[in-house]
C-alpha cells in the first residue's frame, strides 16, 4: 500500500478540477442520495470537500473518504445542474481509480472484473450455466413482472425481486449478424450490452425487429464485451481499458453509419467515458473518437435519423416514462423516447419527477441496498401515481431496479423498454 | 466531561446515528458557501425533534461547547463555519411544515424546511410566500430568518423579516422562549422575533417559526429594457420609483455580465448593450396594464434603446432565465467567485457602478455586476483563482474598497448575505463603537458563556 502522502499527491492532480466547486451547495437540491439521508458527505459538495481535504493533507483517513465516495449513484444529476460547471463525474471516476490503486481491488471484484468481464466467452458460459441452475434458488413472485426473489436468504440477494438470467441469451439466438442496408439505405452496428444480452434478450430482439422493419442493415459482431462501466466505477481502469480494446477490436471491421444501443448506460459510457477515461493504446484514440461520434441511443436513432413520428392513440395501453440518468443527464436525450412511445400508438402519461434517478446505480444497489430501495420506492410511487398501465424506460439496468421496486409494492404493472412497445405495435400486437 | 462521555450524552438525546464524530463527517461540516478557510468541528449532531434540539443546546452550554446551528450551509458570509472544538447542530432533520392556515393566512414550520418546498406547498393552497433567495431550492427557513434573506421580490414584497410573525426558540439553558403570535397585530412583550431576525445563530437556536402568507398577484408582466449606459439604466430605476410605481422585481446587469450570460446560454441577449433592466410589474390585471405602459414610457424617456415585453409565459420565463443565469455563467469563468452584496441608496447606484469600474481597473480585477437595482442591492462578483496569491491579495483589497465606497455613500455592508465572519471586521465602521459594545453587552447576558456561534457578526470582545 502506498503511503498517504503519495495518495495526497495523486489527488493534487485533480486540483484543477476540484477548485471549480464554489461550495454553493446547490447540488443538495438534486442529489437523490442526499434527499434520503440529509448528510453532507452524501452530496457532491461534501464529497468534493473530502477529496480536497485528502489533496491538501488535511484528512488522514482515506478509508473513510473512500467509503463516503462510494455512497454515490454516479447518476450525474449534480453535474448537469451545477452552476459552476464542475466536471463531477470525471472527478469521481478518477478519484475512484486513485483509491483503487491505493487500496487494491477487492477479491470479489477482482474475480468478477478481471476473471470474468475481461473474458466475454467465459462470462457467457458462466451466465449460461447460471441460468440453468438459478431455478433451484429462486421462486417466482410476480408473473406479470417476471420477477423472482431469493428462495433462501442469500446475502447479496436480500429481499430483492429480481429478473432472472434468461435461459436463452441474445448471443445464443443471434450469435452474429451482418445484413445489408434495405430501404433506408442505412446500416448500424448494434452494441448489445450485458444486461440486454443476458437478462432481457427480448429487448435485443425488439431492436433487431424494428431495424429490420425500417430496412436498416445490422452489423453485430460476436464476442462483444461489457462496455466497462462496472470496472471503471470501481476504479479498475486496467479492466476498463482492456474492455474498450476488446470492443474496438470487434467493431473495427464493420462498415456502418451509426452504432446503436438499447442501454442508456452503454451509450453514455461509449460516448462520454471511452474518449475521456481510456488510458490504453494511444493509437486507438482516433478510432474511439470516430466511434463515439457514431454512437446513439436507439430512440434517438429512430426519431432523429429515421424520423418516426407520434401516431394516433390506437387503443394501446397507457404508458409512463422514466428518464434514465445516463440518457438525460449525460446526453440530454429526453424527447425521443417519449416520441417512440407515442409512435407506438400508446397513451403517454407523464409522471412526476420522471427525471430523477431510480436508485440503481450499478454496484450502489448492491453495496447500499437500503438507500437504493428508498430512492427507488419514491420512483415506484411516482410511477403508480401516474395512472399508467406500463412503466417504460430506456435502460435495462433501470428496468431491473424499477421491476424490483414495483414488484415489492405489488403494483401489478409491467416495466418495459420503449423499444418493446414500438416493436409490439409493428408486430401488430 | 471527557469527549467520549459527551458523545454518549448527545447520543442519548438525538440517537446514535445522529451523532457524527468521524473525521470525514466533521470535515464535511467545516465550510459553507463563503470563500473562507474551513474549520473542523469536534462533533456534528442532527436532532429530529424540538425537544432534542433544546436538549442539545443545553448540553452544549453546560459543557461550554461552542455551538453553530447549520441549515443548508449556503450562507455567503461564513456564518456556519464552526468554532474550533465546537459542535455543529444540523436542522435539516427538523423539516416538517406543521400548519398552513388558509383562513388566517399564516404557516407554522420547523426551522429545517427548505424554502422552495415551503413556497410550493403554500402555492398549492392558492397562497403566496414571497421571499425567494437565489438559494431557495436548498436554503432553509431557519437559515433565511437567521440571515434575513431577501430575493428578487424584495423591492415590492420585502424580505424575510417582513414575514416573521412569531417564533419559538431555545435559549442557552434549554428553555423554550415564545414570541409573536398568529395574529396580524401583536404587541405582547419585546419584539424578540425581530431581534432574532438576522442574528445568525448568535442569540438563540430557532425552533418553530410562524410565517405570514399573502394572496398571490392576479397578473404579472415582465419586460427587458436595453440601455446605452449604466447611468441611463440607473436613472431609469430612480425614475420608475419616483413615479410611484413599485415593480415586483427590478434587476440590473452590466455589460460584462450580459456578455457572459449570452456566451453561456445563447438566448439572444444584446451583447453590445451597456446595461439591461429586467422588470416585472404585478397586481390587479388593470393596474398591471397601466403600470407596464408607464414603465415602458419611462424607460424610453430615459434613453432605453429597445424594450421587449414578454407576450406569454415562455417569454416571461426567458426574461427571468437570463437573470438566473447571471451567477452560474459568471461562476464558470474562473475557479473562485466572490459574490458581494454591498448595498447603496438607489440614487447612488450610478456612482457605485462607477466606483466598481474604478476598482476593477485600479486593481486589475475581473468584476461582473448584477443585482437588485430596485433596492440598491448590487452583487459585484469578483472572478479569480484563490490559488493565485498575488491576485488574491488584490481581491481582498478590492473587497475592502467596495465596502468603503458603499459606506461612504450611506450604504450598508450587506443587503442580504449577512455579516458572519467575513464582514465582522467592518461592523464598527458602519455603526459606532457604542453599537458594538451594546451588542456585546446584550449577548453576554443572553449567552454568558459565549457558546452561540462565537465570533460571528460582532466578533470577539476586544
Ligand atoms: C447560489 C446562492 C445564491 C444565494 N442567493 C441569495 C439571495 O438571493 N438572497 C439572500 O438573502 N441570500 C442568498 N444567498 C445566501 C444564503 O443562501 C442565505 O443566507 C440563506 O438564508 C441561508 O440559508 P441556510 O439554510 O443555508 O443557512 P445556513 O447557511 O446554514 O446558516 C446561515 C446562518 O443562520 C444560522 N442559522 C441557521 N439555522 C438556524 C436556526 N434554526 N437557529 C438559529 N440560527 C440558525 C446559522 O448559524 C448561520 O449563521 C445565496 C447563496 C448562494 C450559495
Ligand atoms: S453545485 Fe457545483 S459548485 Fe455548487 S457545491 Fe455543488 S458541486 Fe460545488
Ligand atoms: S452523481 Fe448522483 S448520487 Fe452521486 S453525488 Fe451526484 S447527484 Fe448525488
Ligand atoms: S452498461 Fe451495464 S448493461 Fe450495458 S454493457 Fe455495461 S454493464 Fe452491461
Amino acid at each position: 500500500m502506498a503511503d498517504i502522502n503519495k495518495l495526497a499527491q495523486m489527488f493534487k492532480e485533480l486540483d484543477d478540477q476540484l477548485v471549480g466547486c464554489m461550495r454553493c451547495g446547490m447540488c443538495q437540491a438534486v442529489c437523490p442520495v442526499f434527499a434520503q439521508s440529509g448528510r453532507e458527505t452524501d452530496v457532491t459538495r461534501g464529497k468534493l470537500a473530502l477529496l480536497d481535504g485528502l489533496a491538501s493533507e488535511m484528512l488522514t483517513d482515506p478509508e473513510g473518504v473512500n467509503e463516503k465516495l462510494n455512497r454515490c449513484l454516479l447518476c450525474g444529476t449534480c453535474q448537469s445542474n451545477c452552476p459552476s460547471g464542475v466536471s463531477v463525474m470525471d472527478i469521481f471516476l478518477k478519484a475512484r481509480a486513485i483509491m483503487t490503486g491505493y487500496f487494491g481491488l477487492s477479491p470479489v471484484k477482482k474475480a468478477i472484473f478481471r476473471g470474468m468481464l475481461k473474458n466475454p466467452k467465459l462470462f457467457n458460459m458462466l451466465t449460461d450455466m447460471g441460468s440453468l441452475f438459478q431455478g433451484l434458488f429462486t421462486k417466482k413472485v410476480d408473473d406479470m413482472l417476471g420477477s423472482s426473489c431469493a428462495r433462501f436468504n442469500a446475502p447479496v440477494i436480500g429481499d430483492r425481486h429480481f429478473n432472472t438470467l434468461s435461459s436463452k441469451p441474445l448471443h445464443k439466438t443471434f450469435p452474429e449478424m451482418d445484413s445489408a442496408p434495405g430501404k433506408s439505405g442505412l446500416k448500424v452496428a448494434f452494441y448489445v450490452g450485458c444486461v440486454i444480452d443476458k437478462i432481457f434478450p427480448h429487448v435485443g430482439e425488439a431492436i433487431l425487429d424494428v431495424l429490420k422493419y425500417h430496412g436498416v442493415g445490422v452489423y453485430m459482431p460476436k464476442g462483444q464485451a461489457c462496455c466497462g462501466i462496472p470496472a471503471l466505477s470501481s476504479g479498475d481502469t486496467e479492466t476498463f481499458d482492456t474492455l474498450v480494446d476488446l470492443n474496438m477490436e470487434r467493431f473495427k471491421d464493420g462498415e456502418f453509419d451509426y452504432l446503436v444501443t438499447g442501454c442508456a448506460t452503454c451509450t453514455s459510457t461509449i460516448k462520454e467515458l471511452w474518449p475521456r477515461m481510456y488510458t490504453g493504446n494511444p493509437a486507438l484514440k482516433g478510432d474511439i473518437n470516430v466511434l463515439e461520434q457514431k454512437t446513439m441511443d436507439i430512440s434517438q436513432f429512430l426519431v432523429d435519423i429515421l424520423k418516426i413520428t407520434p401516431q394516433e392513440i390506437t387503443g394501446g395501453k397507457s404508458v409512463t416514462y422514466h428518464d434514465p440518468c445516463h440518457l438525460k443527464n449525460s446526453l440530454g436525450v429526453t424527447a425521443q423516447p417519449r416520441t417512440v412511445i407515442k409512435a407506438a400508438g400508446c397513451d403517454f402519461k407523464e409522471m412526476a419527477e420522471a427525471g430523477t434517478c431510480c436508485g440503481c446505480g450499478g454496484s450502489f444497489n448492491i453495496a447500499h441496498y437500503d438507500m437504493s430501495k428508498k430512492i427507488g420506492g419514491r420512483k415506484a410511487d411516482n410511477i403508480m401515481a401516474s395512472g399508467a398501465q406500463i412503466a417504460a424506460t430506456s435502460c435495462p439496468a433501470c428496468m431491473l431496479q424499477i421491476t424490483d421496486m414495483l414488484s415489492q409494492k405489488e403494483a401489478s404493472m409491467e416495466c418495459k423498454h420503449v423499444i418493446e412497445l414500438y416493436a409490439d405495435t409493428l408486430r401488430g400486437k | 466531561m471527557t469527549k467520549d462521555a459527551i458523545v454518549k450524552e448527545f447520543e442519548a438525546i438525538v440517537g446514535g446515528e445522529n451523532v457524527m464524530t468521524s473525521e470525514t463527517d466533521r470535515h464535511a461540516y467545516s465550510y459553507d458557501a463563503a470563500v473562507l478557510d474551513s474549520v473542523m468541528p469536534a462533533l456534528v449532531v442532527r436532532p429530529e425533534t424540538s425537544e432534542a434540539l433544546g436538549a442539545a443546546t443545553k448540553l452544549c452550554n453546560d459543557n461550554g461547547l461552542p455551538l453553530t446551528v447549520r441549515g443548508a450551509g449556503t450562507n455567503l458570509s461564513g456564518g456556519t463555519i464552526p468554532h474550533p472544538g465546537g459542535v455543529v447542530v444540523l436542522t435539516n432533520g427538523l423539516n416538517r411544515i406543521l400548519e398552513i392556515n388558509e383562513e388566517d393566512m399564516y404557516a407554522v414550520v420547523e426551522p429545517g424546511v427548505v424554502t422552495a418546498q415551503f413556497a410550493a406547498e403554500v402555492a398549492k393552497r392558492g397562497l403566496f410566500y414571497p421571499p425567494d433567495p437565489g438559494s431557495q431550492t436548498v436554503s432553509t427557513l431557519g437559515g433565511n430568518v437567521a440571515e434575513n434573506a431577501g430575493g428578487l421580490r424584495g423591492l415590492k414584497y420585502g424580505v424575510t423579516k417582513d414575514y416573521v410573525m412569531g417564533m419559538e426558540f431555545w435559549d442557552v439553558n434549554g428553555q423554550l422562549v415564545k414570541t409573536g403570535s398568529r395574529t396580524v397585530k401583536c404587541v405582547t412583550g419585546y419584539n424578540l422575533a425581530g431581534l432574532m431576525v438576522a442574528s445568525e445563530g448568535t442569540l438563540s437556536v430557532f425552533d418553530k417559526i410562524t410565517l405570514k402568507l399573502i394572496p398571490p398577484a392576479q397578473a404579472a408582466k415582465s419586460m427587458m429594457a436595453i440601455f446605452p449606459s449604466m447611468k441611463a439604466a440607473s436613472e431609469t430605476v430612480a425614475a420608475i420609483i419616483a413615479n410611484k410605481i413599485v415593480p415586483a422585481t427590478l434587476e440590473m446587469m452590466d455589460n460584462f455580465t450580459i456578455r457572459t450570460v449570452e456566451n453561456f446560454r445563447g438566448a439572444g441577449l444584446p451583447v453590445e448593450a451597456a446595461a439591461l433592466l429586467l422588470i416585472e410589474v404585478d397586481g390587479h390585471p388593470a393596474q398591471v396594464e397601466d403600470e407596464a405602459a408607464m414603465v415602458e414610457k419611462i424607460c424610453k424617456a430615459n434613453g432605453a434603446t429597445e424594450l421587449k415585453v414578454a407576450k406569454d409565459a415562455a417569454e416571461r420565463d426567458a426574461v427571468w432565465q437570463a437573470r438566473r443565469d447571471a451567477l452560474p455563467a459568471l461562476a464558470k469563468l474562473k475557479p473562485t467567485c466572490v459574490l458581494e452584496d454591498a448595498t447603496v441608496p438607489r440614487s447612488k447606484i450610478p456612482a457605485m457602478i462607477e466606483a466598481l469600474e474604478d476598482i476593477s481597473k485600479k486593481l486589475d480585477l475581473t468584476i461582473g455586476t448584477f443585482g437588485h437595482a430596485g433596492d440598491g442591492n448590487l452583487h459585484p462578483t469578483i472572478l479569480t483563482d484563490k490559488r493565485d496569491k498575488q491576485e488574491w491579495e488584490r481581491v481582498e483589497k478590492g473587497i475592502d474598497m467596495i465596502f468603503e465606497k458603499a459606506l461612504a455613500m450611506g450604504g450598508t455592508l450587506s443587503g442580504e448575505h449577512g455579516i458572519g465572519l467575513a464582514k465582522s471586521k467592518y461592523l464598527e465602521q458602519e455603526t459606532t463603537r457604542a453599537t458594538l459594545e451594546y451588542a456585546h453587552r446584550m449577548k453576554s447576558v443572553l449567552d454568558p458563556k459565549g457558546i452561540l456561534n462565537p465570533g460571528k457578526i460582532i466578533g470577539f470582545r476586544k
